[in-house]
This record gives C-alpha cells, structure tokens and sequence, in this order.
C-alpha cells in the first residue's frame, strides 16, 4: 500500500484515510448495523428487558424442529458439495485447455440469481418433470415419484447452488501447492493414491477447511430455496423468521434472528480456533 | 491413458452437467411452444418471449429492477471505491472494525438484513418506494466493491504513486493521473456485481417492495406461486443471458488488467 506523500503533514496523513472510509461507515450504521441492531433488542425489551424470550427456546418445540432441520440440511448439503466439489477441483487446476470452459460452467450458475436455479429445479422434479419422465420411460418406475416438496428436492437444489462455493477455495489451495513436491512422491516410487492421499490431500486441508465452513455457514440462512422446493413440514429457521414477521410477532422474530446470527457467527469463530483453519479462512477471504 | 484417468475423468464431468444442466433445461423450454412446461417440448418458438416482452405486468418490474440496480451500482461504487482507497491506511485496530462490518453483509443471514432493514424502513415510510430498495441493496453490493477495488490497489507498486508525488504532482493529480487508471478494471468488476447482486436480489425485495415497487424478481416469485408456466423461463433466460455478459465483460477487464500489469 502506498505511502502518503512526503510533502504532505503527518496529521494529514492520518486524517485522509477516515476522511475516506466515514462515509461508507457511516452509510452501513445507518442504514445496515443500527436497523438490524434496534430489530434484534426487540428480543429482549418486551414487555420490559428480559430474557424470557430465550429462556423459552430450548422448551420450543416448533423452535426446535426447525433449528435441527437447518443443521441437518446445513450438514448434508456440505457433505455432498465436499464429495462432488473436491474432484472437480482437481480436475480445474490439472486440466489445460479445457480449464476455461470448467471455469465458465462453474462461475454462470455461481452467478445466476438463487430464485432461477430453484426454478430449474422445479422444473425438473415436478410431477412430470424430466427426472420423472426419463425414469419413467426407462421403465424404473410406473407412476410419477413424488421428489418436489420433500426434503431431498431441497438438499439437491442446495447443493447445486452452494457447489461453486466449495470448488473454489479448494482449487485455490490445490493451485498453490508445489508441483515438484507430487514429482518428488512418484519419483520416490509412491503411487498415484500413495501420492494423493499423503501428499496432496493434506496440503489442500485448509481450502477444504475454507470450502465446508463457507458451505456451512451460508446452508444456515437459505429461505428461497426450502420455501420453492420443500414441503410445508420442512421449514428452515429462516422460513419460520419470516412467517412471524408476516405474524407481526416481531420480538419472537428478533430472538430465533438473534439464534441463527449467533449460531453463524459461533461456527465461524470456532473454526478460526481451530488449528491451521484459522489462516485458510483468511486465504479464501483475500 | 489409464482406465483410472478416463474414470475420473468421466466423474467430473458428470458433476459439470449437473452444474449446467438445470440452467440448459430452462433456456430450452423457454423456446417451448406448448402451453403448459413440459420437456422435451413440442415444438419450439418465441411464444413466451413475446407474452414476457407483450405484458407490463413483466415489463414494469424489469425497469424499476434495471433502475434500482442502476442506482445501487453508482452508490456502492463511489463509496465503496473511496473506502478501499482508505481503509488499508486506517490504524489496526480501526481497519478491523470497519472491515468487519464492511464485509459482514457476506456473513450474516439475508433473512436477519432483510427484516432489520424493513422493521426500521417502515418507520419511516421508506417500504415500498424505490428509494428504499436502493438504500438497501447498497448494504448488500458494498463489500464485493470494497473486494475487488481492494485487490486492484493491493497490485500497484507503491513506487508508482512516490514517483509521481517527487516529481512534483499534485495528491490530487496522483489520484486521477496515476492511481485511478491502475484500479479502474478493479472498480469495473466491483460495479458489474453491485449490478447484479441488486438485479438478482429476492429476500430484501420480499419484505421492502410491498406493493408500490415490485422488482422482477418479486414478481417471479409472485407469479410461481400460482403457476410455473414458460413465461418465467423466458424471463430467467434473458436474465441468464444479461449475467452472462457481465461476467464475460468482467473477463475482458481482468484479463486487460493484467496486460497492463505486465506490460
């Protein structure tokens, strides 16, 4: 980063960069920190300061099921991404010429609009969508099978989503290994697995690291695509924030917020403790 | 080549179709003629295309989305370019502050944004104005701004801006002459995502467009909870279509940064 200029004062120096970044400062707490701030204490100042809206979480059935509802669907969709995305990672960073079509095919749906991509889901897992109508007239099945509205419609859609989002950052970290480090293995005699699984796959620990806390994190607020494609059973805690908004029940709103903001944040928090993990999310965040 | 290789080969792009795949499903029945969805369709044509371009129930949207977008792409740019220029300068404890809660939009649940915007916006009038959603959507743009415009300075050599101060230019003319035209691809590509993730962006526009300013995606949303019928295809296609070549521009303004880099 540039130096200020030697000509200039030294408190200019200093005053210049807030100069700079107040008025965005100022921009998000007026119009993001202090909106979201003054909605979440309305959790705890009705009627007077108290707790009790939390105090009654653990008891809340409905509560409850939904919370364990996200964290399942939050732990199947990064467990799939993590399955499908790893290999296509390797395949990006050892493919030559055909790594800028890999590139384009991963980065359109990643910027395609969520509400699209749910769409095309629907369409082809409706009743008589394609899914069924190939597997129909394959003769795997007789009558049309019920896959839109259930919870694995969800996951796939999910996982198709948030796929982009773990291929990256484990591409980025397979890209910065030392390729002489793989010649060496083989050279030594070990196999190409012997290679992988001792040289490879422990090197890229911190992009797969990036990649599952990303996935995770951001699986735990999805709303469009649980309210397309599941049924009206599998509700996300997202889904049920904004059926009591609808329900101008706002300060029950503000604490499952509160709930799903803290348990965001604490996932994140933890991972950065954990050893090694804490440099990735770095990585992956520059 | 090893039956391993073409094995895991074939692996690989079985996943790479089912990335593409949905996307390819809806441009295709976009070009149905029949009325009802249904694939493979029967016959194609513009029929949806020309229900999407003959209706302002669609069109209306499609403007007010354009123009809001518009906006947030100039909001977010400008304030957003200045505090990347400051922010790698601000004292430690400061610059993590202020990049946290730059950059917390990426983090924090959409749902918990959006519900905090609109039970504060409606104290004050602002749902269901354009405004509103502007304001708003300018939350969500800034970091990816910040990001980009970030990286581009992380880039230039230092050297170049001293230089042109020793030589007796003004800061303010070192701005506009030396470091401005360096980071320009970046402000571009930070400008190219504010446009869509405001064009693109649903869960806000839920909660804040109420009735007077029904952005196209709203209006999507409206019309899939009656009916699935080909004319959203087409809407998703064109929007498919416009994305697209953003990301292709942001390309060609990468890859020209990098010219200019090496050059």
């Amino acid at each position: 980063m540039a130096q200020g200029a030697p000509a200039l004062p030294v408190a200019w120096n200093r005053v210049m960069p807030l100069l700079l970044v107040a008025p965005l400062l100022v921009y998000m707490v007026v119009f993001y920190a202090l909106p979201v701030i003054s909605m979440l204490l309305r959790s705890v100042s009705e009627p007077t300061w108290t707790l009790a809206n939390y105090a009654a979480l653990p008891r809340d059935t409905v509560f409850l099921n939904t919370f364990w509802n996200t964290l399942y669907t939050a732990i199947v969709v990064t467990v799939g991404t993590l399955l499908l995305g790893y290999p296509v990672a390797l395949g990006l960073v050892r493919a030559r010429r055909s790594a800028p079509l890999i590139l384009i095919i991963i980065l359109l749906p990643f910027w395609t609009s969520i509400l699209v991509r749910s769409y095309a889901w629907m369409v082809l897992m409706g009743r008589h969508g394609l899914i069924n109508e190939a597997l129909i007239a394959g003769g795997l099945i007789e009558r049309p099978w019920r896959i839109l509205n259930t919870p694995l419609a969800v996951q796939i859609a999910m996982i198709h989503i948030l796929l982009p989002y773990m291929i990256l950052p484990i591409a980025n970290a397979l890209r910065q290994i030392d390729p002489s480090l793989a010649r060496a293995a083989s050279g030594l005699g070990a196999t190409p697995w012997h290679t992988f699984r001792q040289v490879i796959l422990p090197l890229s620990m911190p992009g797969v690291a990036a990649g599952v806390l990303l996935v995770f994190v951001l699986s735990l607020g999805f709303y469009i695509t649980p309210a397309m494609l599941g049924g009206p059973r599998d509700i996300t805690l997202s889904m049920l924030i904004a059926q009591q908004v609808d329900q101008l029940n706002w300060s029950y709103a503000a604490c499952l917020s509160a709930t799903l903001l803290a348990t965001a944040l604490v996932i994140i928090a933890a991972a950065q403790r954990l050893p090694g993990i804490g440099n990735a999310f770095k990585m992956s965040a520059r | 080549m090893s039956g391993a290789r073409i094995l895991s080969m074939g692996f690989v792009g079985l996943i790479l179709l089912f990335l593409a795949f949905p996307i390819i499903v809806v441009a295709v029945v976009s070009f149905s003629s029949a009325d009802y969805l249904t694939f493979p369709p029967p016959a194609f044509g513009l029929r949806w295309y020309r229900a999407y371009f003959g209706s302002e129930d669609w069109l209306v949207p499609t403007f007010l989305s354009l123009a809001v977008a518009a906006c947030v792409v100039v909001l977010s740019t400008l304030l957003g370019t200045l505090a990347a220029l400051g922010i790698a300068r601000l004292p430690r404890a400061l610059r993590v502050v202020a990049t946290g809660l730059i950059l917390s939009p990426l983090i924090v649940p959409v749902i918990v944004v959006a519900i905090g915007i609109y039970y504060a916006f409606s104290r004050y009038g602002l749902v269901g104005t354009p405004v509103g959603l502007v304001l708003a959507h300018t939350c969500l743009a800034v970091p990816f701004v910040v990001t980009s415009v970030s990286a581009s300075l992380a880039g230039i050599d230092p050297r170049l801006e001293q230089a042109a101060l020793s030589l007796g230019a003004t800061p303010g003319g070192t701005f506009f002459q030396v470091t401005l035209p360096l980071i320009r691809p970046g402000v571009l590509v930070g400008a190219l995502f504010a446009f869509i993730t405001s064009f693109d962006e649903l869960v806000v526009a839920l909660f804040l467009s109420g009735t007077g300013a029904v952005t196209l995606p709203r209006r999507m949303w409206e019309d899939l909870r009656f009916s699935i019928d080909p004319t959203i295809a087409a809407v998703s296609t064109l929007t498919i279509v416009l994305t697209a070549a953003l990301l292709g521009g942001a390309h060609l303004l990468r890859r020209r940064a990098e010219r200019m880099r090496t050059a």
